[in-house]
């Protein structure tokens, strides 16, 4: 099977039932992505697909169809994302492992959605969990980076 | 000196963690201060100035002990040694170092006292002293109970500041100038003529002097770093995807696996049929332990899958099956000889509630699991000579000796190597992660191998918080609370994590009644007891540990007193406080929510006021009540900590400790059923969500001279301010957690 992550095609010999999340993980060693639950209940293996939000934990490897961007794709330390750079400004990670998830998130959302106002941020984020309790950013963040990207 | 010695020993059950106890040590061991733990390793040029400053002409490396769990811990202790060392946080590079006795904890020893931590008297004071000694003799390197900026405070300020006055001897030896001359600026020693001689350039002469130890730490208002909005040290790797944790490590031949252990916990496995698991695709080895079976493989989810293919023969819970027989031994243990300690008796409770019109009410708090998002693991290799394991652990120097003992080989042969968290809240202070990393690793000598947890396993093998319940008695007259009487009766966290540790610590639990017995209230007639029920199933500190039951349970009962007695809960409370530092934090929500400020109809604000680890909150929660159920929709919250290191940090874990008490009181409980808990993953214990989520504004109080941390505090007081709210806002008493089974939530 044949897979593009981040601009570079793979060739994979894994089970069509793997989960793209582990394929990523211990597979081709892209660790941005995390494993939280294991069943699309917390958002921290969030990854896009053609530039849409999924959970990589339930996306079997075999039904991938488009391109994968991981967070080490939507933009890196030298070149951030505006969702990258919001999250640097407003500071919002505590541990930070749900973090790649809620960023990947915040920009297929942004996307999607160029103007939104506070509900549909607060629909669009609420599958992404956060224990530490980082959200009141995580809320500030995405406007930033709305207003941002907006600016283009 | 005797009798202190027996009642420090009986006493030490410290907040978020259990030492060993019954201690024996003379002046010497005292007096002596541990090895400086960088000196080993110092190679020419190394100036290894103590155990947290090391410089060479490679770079300055800053030891950051206390584990980073999400709290801030690394940057928020380089930015002490920093503040004194005179560099900035962009020349630095950090690391956990390897765990050493040098880095005890000092200031876990002041809560760890049956004192209230505003008793500064003779006693306590004494006390606290013996059991820094204990912590010092114990080496007992710990992350926890909210101590890693009192801990660090003046000890690393000092650290840097020693570095610093010997990095300008070494300058004033190799120029002749005097030391007076001498100015240190952004990692550099100025001479006179503005010349800069790079710490790294010095730090080979450094290394031949002894330390400068007479050395005065400045006055705040020099201060370039400490209280000042910063940049956290790992926010772009945080940002980018960049941060390694555990769970991300990468070893040359590395394999992978997982393990199902008996989710009656603490019961062995009876037997296992494999069935094919052994020929699925990928796997390595199927590994029998004790307590349940590992499956090792060449990918994380081949072993996952493996795992549910294998049929296990459990052994019956050492503890109830059923939650109903759990509560039954809470409900019977308010009794004389289940009573652990008489914390508080202003008055005479008895006498005031003797034919008066007594209000008495119950309140309960379940078992609630930890689960930070990154789940158990570590990555372990064993050879007959050495054991490397990386994991994060808030017990480093614990883990090591434990895995020591588990393999007959020397502390000094196991390397930990700590990492970065993916959260805690208090699961990283048990030890299953390390004892199944290494009971597999050692099965495969010299192979890297990487364990991870599933989340379902996380949930079943997690150590919950303490299940308690509360009887409040109370009365009032002319507007006014005038008794107060509250019996808690929980299982004891401590008691249960000490147990495991193989040292069980005799004497009363001070974590039953946190957060309750020490409530900064003068009711005339005021009494708290603690009773200990029995282990049941095992527990664990969970973030703010006693304190987030005892502050429910007092602050829902006062609250209910305050009404009855037709008073203002913030009048009432105001009325009742009797310390500046609480009063202060009141005062300050008070004036923030605008309390006085009439709510329409449907909306309701609650207060509540608890003191844990030292440090007074105060909280004020507005709900509204919506058709669709409740809508928290503001949090006001106060507190006094004495300091403010890091104030982005500061705000940001305030109001993360907000969320986490509100969204555990919400919705969050484990149960059991056939004794395993029944709650198995994030949709049956899920917390807070976003959407959920209030405007919280944080305020922090620095009128106390006394240095206290802020990981755990602002948790007690949100679940009694929340249920104080949905009281105001619909006539609702809230006695039991989680309050979803009551009211329902937006």
């Amino acid at each position: 099977m044949q897979l593009t992550v981040n601009g570079t095609a793979h060739d994979l010999d894994v089970e069509e039932d793997m989960p793209l999340l582990w394929v990523l993980r211990d597979e081709l060693g892209i660790t941005g992505v995390k494993y939280g639950c294991g069943i699309a209940q917390c958002g921290a293996c969030t990854v896009h697909v053609d530039g849409v939000a999924v959970r990589s934990c339930q996306l079997s490897a075999g039904d991938v169809d488009g391109e994968i961007t991981t967070i080490e794709g939507l933009g890196t330390p030298d070149a951030l994302h505006a969702v990258q750079q919001a999250w640097v400004d407003h500071q919002v990670a505590q541990c930070g492992y749900c973090q790649s998830g809620q960023m990947m998130q915040a920009a297929s959302f942004l996307d999607l959605n160029a103007a939104p106002t506070d509900d549909q941020i607060d629909q669009a984020m609420s599958g992404n969990l956060c224990r530490c309790g980082t959200y009141p950013r995580i809320r500030a963040a995405v406007k930033t980076a709305a207003a941002k990207l907006q600016e283009g | 000196m005797s009798r202190l010695k027996t009642i420090a020993r009986r006493s030490f059950l410290v907040g978020s963690v259990a030492i060993l106890g019954g201690v024996a040590f003379g002046t010497y061991l005292v007096k002596r201060d541990p090895a400086n733990p960088l000196s080993a390793d110092a190679a020419a040029g190394d100036a290894v100035f103590n155990p947290w400053v090391k410089i060479n002409a490679d770079g300055i490396t800053l030891v950051t002990p206390h584990t980073d769990l999400g709290q801030g811990a690394a940057s928020m202790q380089a930015m002490l040694i920093a503040e004194e060392l005179d560099v900035d946080l962009d020349q630095i590079r950090t690391t956990p170092g390897a765990p050493a006795a040098a880095y005890f904890n000092t200031a876990l020893a002041a809560e760890a006292v049956p004192f209230r931590s505003n008793d500064t008297g003779f006693a306590a004071e004494a006390m606290r002293d013996t059991m820094g000694a204990v912590m010092k003799v114990l080496g007992a390197q710990v992350t926890g109970g909210s101590t890693s900026v009192p801990d660090s405070f003046d000890k690393l300020r000092h650290a840097g500041a020693v570095a610093r006055e010997t990095l300008k001897a070494a300058a004033a030896a190799q120029t002749g100038l005097e030391v007076a001359q001498l100015r240190t600026q952004r990692g550099a020693v100025v001479l006179p003529d503005d010349t800069r001689l790079a710490y790294t350039d010095l730090a080979a002469d450094a290394a031949q002097m002894a330390p400068v130890t007479d050395v005065a730490l400045r006055d705040p208002s020099q201060w370039r770093l400490i209280g000042k909005p910063v940049q956290r040290l790992e926010i772009v790797a945080k940002s980018t995807g960049t941060q390694t944790y555990g769970i991300d490590l990468k070893v040359e031949g590395m394999v992978h696996a997982s393990v199902r252990m008996n989710p009656r916990k603490g019961a062995p496995m009876r037997g296992f049929d494999a069935g094919d698991a052994g020929a699925m695709r990928g796997v390595r080895q199927i590994i029998a332990l004790p307590y349940g079976v590992a499956v090792v493989a060449d990918n994380t989810w081949r072993a996952f899958r493996a795992l549910e293919e294998i049929q296990i023969d459990w052994e019956k819970a050492p503890y109830p099956a059923e939650q109903a027989e759990h509560w039954a031994q809470v409900e019977a243990s308010f009794t004389p000889d289940r009573l652990d300690k008489e914390w508080r008796h202003d008055g005479d409770v008895e006498a005031a509630l003797d034919g008066a019109d007594v209000i008495a009410a119950e309140y309960r708090a379940p078992y609630c699991a930890h689960q930070p998002l990154e789940p158990l693991g570590a990555v372990a290799k064993v050879t007959p000579e050495r054991v490397d394991i990386w994991v994060a652990h808030q017990l480093p120097r614990f883990a090591q000796q434990r895995i020591a003992a588990k393999l007959e080989m020397e502390p000094e042969q196991v390397f930990l190597h700590n990492q970065s968290a993916g959260g805690s809240f208090g699961h990283r202070l048990e030890f299953d992660n390390v004892d199944v990393a290494v009971d597999i690793a050692r099965e495969m000598p010299g192979v890297p191998v990487k364990l991870t947890f599933r989340r379902e396993e996380d949930f079943a093998q997690d150590y919950n918080r303490q299940i308690g319940m509360a009887r409040g008695r109370g009365a009032h007259a002319d507007g006014k609370v005038t008794a107060l009487d509250l019996d808690i009766a929980t299982v004891s966290a401590a008691r249960s994590q000490s147990g495991r540790l193989g040292a069980p610590v005799p004497g009363p639990d001070t974590q039953i009644a946190a957060g309750a017995w020490n409530m900064r209230y003068s009711v005339p007639d005021l009494r708290v007891r603690a009773y200990a029920v029995p282990e049941l199933a095992p527990t664990s500190s969970w973030r703010s540990v006693g304190a987030v039951t005892g502050g429910f349970f007092a602050e829902s009962f006062l609250d209910e007193l305050i009404h009855a007695a037709g008073a203002d809960p913030m009048t009432e409370r105001l009325r009742l406080v009797n310390d500046p530092d609480a009063r202060a934090v009141l005062e300050a929500v008070a004036e923030m929510s605008d309390w006085d400020a009439p709510l329409a109809q449907g909306r309701g604000r609650g207060v509540a006021l608890v003191t844990s680890f030292g440090v007074p909150v105060a909280e004020v929660v507005e709900v509204t009540n919506t058709p669709r159920g409740i809508r928290i929709d503001k949090v006001w919250v106060a507190a006094e900590v004495g300091r403010v290191v890091d104030p982005v940090t500061f705000e940001n874990v305030v109001a993360g400790g907000v969320i986490w008490g509100l969204g555990h009181a919400m919705n969050s409980e484990i149960t059991y059923a056939d004794g395993r808990a029944e709650q198995d993953n994030y949709h049956m214990a899920e917390g807070m969500r976003l959407h959920q989520c209030p405007v919280i504004e944080v305020r922090a109080l620095e009128n106390n001279p006394a240095i206290r941390g802020i990981g755990e505090p602002p948790v007690p007081p949100a679940a009694p301010a929340l249920a104080n709210a949905i009281f105001a806002a619909t006539g609702t008493r809230l006695r039991e957690m989680p309050f979803f089974h009551t009211v329902d939530f937006v």
